[in-house]
């Protein structure tokens, strides 16, 4: 059972790492140049679908944090601790992409349009809810305020877009296979896909290391009577 | 009846340690001071940021507020006290967070004239601005208070709290800061509304969802 779950994991990750070397030979090689940026648009094949899925992650670890209080399971403080993880790590490096396609497009590395500064915020919103897991010895306290946290931290997420948007905006509409030409849809696509697998993999390693660590912590005495089992 | 009782508490803990309070003013008025040596002895650029300069000092400031607030309920056990009377958690975090509010309000108010002095930014209508201060002050305390609550009972308390809050109130920066300055250097193109509007759903959105979820922050 343990080590299906485990190989379950890497599948998934083997399948995205896959469609992510697929679909970006495709985007490299054979789709065509784009006629205003030229080679440098090509970076959109990664940009985009680390966009939406670092969204995806946050979401899914917000759905965590809900799951974590109103129901209180130990596998949800684990997924949502992977999930928080996954998702700053693929924030931050659509900040680090977006930067190498601002600086040939928009000539500069940086820009404080809506987007790219709620999305560093947000990268430092969940960055310090990670910090204060770290600082936080007692599990029960650490499930109970990261989920709090991150469940605040969410909801200030449309108010920082909103606030960061009235006070200043150069950002082109997102991309989305509706708004690029049907040439450029397919690499897009999978690796959107690729992305999604290989991120469902990284989430689901990263629970099952956050649930060893609160076995280890946990027994014995376990604290609650009330909570079910870590996994 | 416990929320009353909790603001008298908390009002009158903030009163019998006043000197603390005069030591954080001193804080926000050496940032003051230190900011303008960001900028240079240019006084219409110090003109121009002063509205910024004043609410970076606030929120700086804030952060020494906010964690004294719950020192003194961590000695002895004091909070675990008073929720063992029963005293309701939502009580106590509303009354924390209003005597933070009035504390940090008067804070932004005793910086007004200093801001005025040290940039010479021209005075502006009295009732916008405390009207601005009251709403600013109560976005950094109604959040600012749920975050103190956590980080007093952790270690490295004094990085966590500034690490958790600051990302979260930059809507209330941008919008204090933007009406401030629209209150100080004038407001041809009438965005002051806006930005008020911005505060206020700040304020109701987060006061709400902290207030609902502090029981489980003390509780657990």
């Amino acid at each position: 059972m343990e080590r299906n779950g485990e190989m379950r994991a890497y599948v998934l990750g083997a399948i995205g790492v896959a469609l992510l070397v697929w679909g970006s030979w495709w985007g490299l090689f054979w789709a065509p140049r784009e006629s205003f940026m030229g080679d440098v648009q090509r970076i959109m094949y990664v940009h985009v679908p680390v966009a939406w899925n670092a969204m995806l992650a946050l979401t899914f670890a917000f759905a965590c944090a809900l799951a974590s209080l109103l129901r209180g399971g130990w596998k949800w403080d684990s997924r949502l601790e992977a999930a928080m993880e996954v998702g700053v790590a693929l924030a931050v490096l659509l900040c680090i992409l977006g930067s190498i396609w601002a600086k040939p497009t928009w000539g500069v590395w940086w820009d404080w349009d809506p987007r790219l500064t709620t999305t560093a915020i947000m990268v430092s919103a969940f960055a310090g809810i990670l910090a204060l897991r770290h600082f936080v010895d007692d599990p029960v306290k650490r499930a109970t305020w990261s989920a709090v946290a991150a469940i605040v931290a969410f909801v200030d997420v449309p108010i920082v877009y909103f606030s960061v948007r009235w006070w200043n905006s150069l950002h082109q509409l997102q991309s989305s296979p509706e708004t690029v030409s049907r040439a450029f849809h397919w690499p897009l696509r999978i690796n959107a896909f690729g992305i999604l697998f290989l991120m469902a993999g990284m989430i689901d390693l990263r629970a099952r290391v956050a649930a060893l660590r609160l076995e280890g912590e946990l027994a014995p005495p376990l604290p609650e009577s009330g909570r079910e089992g870590v996994r | 009846m416990q929320l009353v009782a909790a603001v008298h508490k908390d009002l009158l803990l903030q009163w019998r340690g006043r000197a603390q309070a005069i030591a954080i003013f001193v804080f926000g008025a050496t940032s003051l001071l230190l900011f303008s040596f960001a900028i240079g002895p240019n006084a219409e650029a110090l003109r121009q940021h002063a509205a910024g300069f004043i609410w970076l000092a606030l929120l700086l400031s804030s952060t020494l507020t906010l964690a004294e607030s719950f020192q003194s309920e961590m000695e002895e056990h004091a909070l675990e006290g008073l929720l063992l009377l029963p005293a309701d958690a939502r009580a106590l975090y509303y009354g924390k967070a209003l005597a933070n509010w009035a504390q940090l309000t008067l804070l932004g108010v005793a910086l007004v004239p200093l801001t005025v002095v040290l940039y010479d930014a021209p005075l502006p209508r009295a009732g916008g601005l405390l009207g601005i201060i009251m709403l600013g002050a109560a976005g950094l305390s109604g959040p600012g208070t749920l975050y103190a609550a956590m980080t007093s009972q952790t270690r490295a308390q004094q990085t966590l709290l500034p690490l958790l809050l600051f990302p979260l109130v930059v809507p209330v920066l941008l919008a204090s800061v933007k009406a401030t300055s629209l209150l100080i250097l004038g407001d041809p193109m009438g965005q002051l509304r806006s930005w008020t509007i911005l505060l206020v759903c700040f304020d109701a959105i987060h006061w709400s969802v902290c207030g609902l979820l502090f029981d489980r922050v003390v509780e657990d």
